[in-house]
């Protein structure tokens, strides 16, 4: 098993009226809500929780991209884990990821994860998710119809030019360079490429074709992840790969404690400010027309429509949460079993785990992780002793990136 | 009586459904970013006065052929090629919001081709002091809000024979809707902006402008500025009547129309 500890960054300061006076947390919500001064100490405390993360054994540290959103205050996750790079030795850098289609031109995201590569020493897990919509369409302005195109381009580009070791001209429709010519260049060659989907077709067979692992990053749990993740193992099948469950990988908010009536005490109102401020989005901004392919819709409709209803997160108690699985919370026996569950019914080897949630304050934060890495991660890692040595879709081993490195 | 035919266009690169019905002169009417309604009324009322061909861009109802149409100019040419096959020469173009763009976009880049032309509170400009609201973050439910005068015959018009409660209908409605806004957003998203300014002063066309006096999508204030860059372009403001002007509106835009020669 692989645990990425992640960190969202949420700012934790919206106010209790949030809902009531602002539509979105994304896209339009005002700057004015955030306070720069206050952001120094927030960015400090995420970046040391995730340091404190490597401490725990964790074997990857996660950062992700998001604009103009108060939920997630890393337009540049690339900082971040510059800033990791140099204060950790061990973990994974797990970068989830640069949305490529929106770096100009995207031969920039191949330099910045070959700088991390080495930095780190080998150490980068590189995202590319085609990005939400939010971000991708109505923060950075890309048109939705051809947002897929862009990206599909600027993935060949990113992979040609790490794969060069002469400059090459590219000729295409969005990028056009005469000298590709990636300094520096990686020491993993390449790492191990992430991609987060969310039920796209097209996404499926992108990362069979390419042995990409696919993850899932919902906020819903891994009840609702259950048909979604069906759907790829079905292709998986289909495609005549392998089942390896590094593959696959999933996002899950975790939180524990000594006692399940503990967690509760300790955790709810944080977890009720995540669902309930940081993923208040208006359903406007949620699905330009033209984000998702025709084949994707007439797939997912059903189920998104569905699902959609479901999402009226103010409505749900603790114990809806904990019940319906959005939140894995409770004693060190509890969590893992509904971890193994977790694990078990989706079929992952990946797993990128929420400590940080809402405004949950640093000290809290810690205890659950702790707790989660003494009493909860050691039995979990026991988990497909059948595919204990696929080291296909994790850091090469040390050995070897240091030999790349002379 | 309208009728409507699929034709081949591009050397079978694209196929448009053209409707098309009544006589006189040929006018060909390009359709705004929510494409033509069912049985479109003003179609039918083009119709009474002029032989009308409506084509559906390619995104629209069953026009195939959008992959390949990513820019202005895809479009633009596009449009001329959808001339060529209806085998229409210098046709009266009307244009309505996205299609007064495209229209206006046409005059532009081939002026000899277009001889009148009838843009119908268009896109294609953007002035700072008047934004135009973002349709792509609007809610189904918005709509007929920004779009209509008279909001309650707007709803009317907007959602009937739907119903949003039965699920295959929604489906085909979600469909329906990233397939037209998603070919919509390649010329209007996320600022319906292409260039029209640095290129609109080679029309040649006589050219009308109609306004809505209470167009809320794109405001009245856009009239004046694409009346300054056009040429001896007309401008008439229609009373009681906001960005649907020529549903709301229809025999007062005709009769505008009547004053083109």
């Amino acid at each position: 098993m692989k645990f990425t500890w992640f960190n969202l960054m949420p700012w934790p300061y919206l106010p209790d009226d949030f809902r009531e006076q602002h539509r979105s947390v994304w896209v339009d919500l005002p700057n004015r809500i955030y306070d720069p001064v206050k952001g120094t100490e927030v960015y400090r405390t995420y970046l040391e929780q995730l340091e404190y993360a490597e401490e725990l054994g964790f074997d990857g540290l996660g950062v992700n991209e998001h604009h103009a959103n108060a939920y997630g205050l890393m337009p540049s996750p690339n900082i971040m884990a510059a800033s990791l790079a140099r204060t950790t030795s061990k973990a994974a850098l797990v970068v989830l990821g640069d949305s490529i289609a929106l770096y100009n031109p995207p031969i920039r995201v191949a330099e910045e994860f070959a700088m991390l590569d080495v930095l780190s020493g080998g150490r980068l897990v590189a995202g590319f998710p085609v990005g939400t919509s939010m971000d991708t369409n109505y923060a950075y302005g890309t048109i939705p119809a051809l947002t897929r195109e862009k990206y599909a381009e600027a993935h060949e580009l990113i992979r040609r030019a790490w794969a060069a070791r002469e400059p090459f001209p590219f000729n295409g429709r969005y990028t056009k360079i005469r000298y590709v010519n990636c300094w520096p260049r990686p020491i993993q060659n390449p790492p191990p490429i992430f991609i987060p989907g969310g039920g796209s077709l097209e996404t499926y067979d992108f990362c069979l074709e390419n042995d990409y692992v696919y993850c899932y990053l919902s906020y819903s749990g891994y009840k609702r992840a259950e048909q979604l993740m069906k759907g790829y193992w079905d292709r998986v099948a289909k495609s005549g790969k392998d089942a390896s469950p590094y593959r696959g990988g999933f996002a899950q908010v975790i939180c524990v404690a000594d006692t399940d009536a503990e967690a509760e005490q300790l955790y709810k109102s944080h977890v009720h400010y995540f669902y309930n401020r940081c993923l208040h989005v208006y359903p406007g901004f949620a699905d330009a027309p033209g984000y998702r392919t025709i084949k994707t819709l007439q797939a997912n409709a059903v189920s998104q429509l569905t699902q959609a209803n479901l999402r009226n997160y103010p409505t749900l108690t603790w114990k809806d949460l904990v019940d319906q699985g959005y939140v894995i919370a409770g004693s060190p026996d509890t969590v893992h079993d509904r971890m193994v569950d977790l694990i078990t019914s989706l079929r992952v080897g990946n797993v990128f785990c929420l400590f940080q949630v809402g405004d949950m304050p640093d000290d809290k934060v810690r205890h659950s992780s702790k707790l989660f890495a003494e009493k909860v991660m050691p039995r979990l890692n026991q988990l497909w002793p059948e595919y204990k040595d696929d080291q296909r879709f994790w850091l090469r081993p040390a050995p070897a990136r240091a030999e790349a490195a002379e | 009586m309208i009728t409507s035919r699929m034709i081949d266009v591009a050397q079978g690169r694209a196929q448009v459904r053209v409707y098309e019905g009544g006589e006189g002169t040929p006018l060909l009417y390009l359709h705004g970013a929510g494409g033509l309604f069912p049985d479109d009324p003003f179609v039918a009322a083009l119709a009474k006065h002029y032989r009308v061909y409506a084509p559906l861009l390619p995104g629209y109802g069953d026009s195939e052929g959008a992959e390949r149409l990513r820019d202005m100019l895809d479009v633009t040419l596009h449009c001329y090629d959808v001339m060529d096959a209806l085998k229409l020469s210098k046709p009266l173009v009307m244009g309505h919001s996205m299609g007064g763009m495209i229209a206006a976009e046409m005059a532009a880049v081939a002026p000899n081709e277009i001889e009148r032309m009838a843009l119908i509170c268009p896109a294609g400009l953007w002035l700072d002091a008047a934004p135009i609201p973002d349709i792509f973050a609007m809610v189904p439910s918005e709509f007929p809000g920004y779009l209509f005068y008279d909001t309650a015959f707007g709803v009317q018009l907007m959602t009937a024979g739907q119903d949003m409660n039965n699920l295959d209908f929604l489906v085909q409605f979600l469909v329906m809707n990233a397939k037209r806004f998603g070919m919509a957003g390649k010329l209007l998203f996320p600022i319906p902006d292409r260039g029209l300014s640095d290129r609109i002063h080679r029309i040649k066309a006589r050219t009308l402008l109609i306004w809505g006096e209470h167009d809320k999508l794109i405001p009245p204030v856009y009239g004046p500025a694409f009346q300054a860059k056009i040429a001896g372009a007309r401008l008439e403001t229609i009373k009681g009547a906001g960005h649907m002007v020529n549903y709301e509106k229809p025999e007062a835009v005709i009769a505008a129309l009547k004053g083109l020669n």
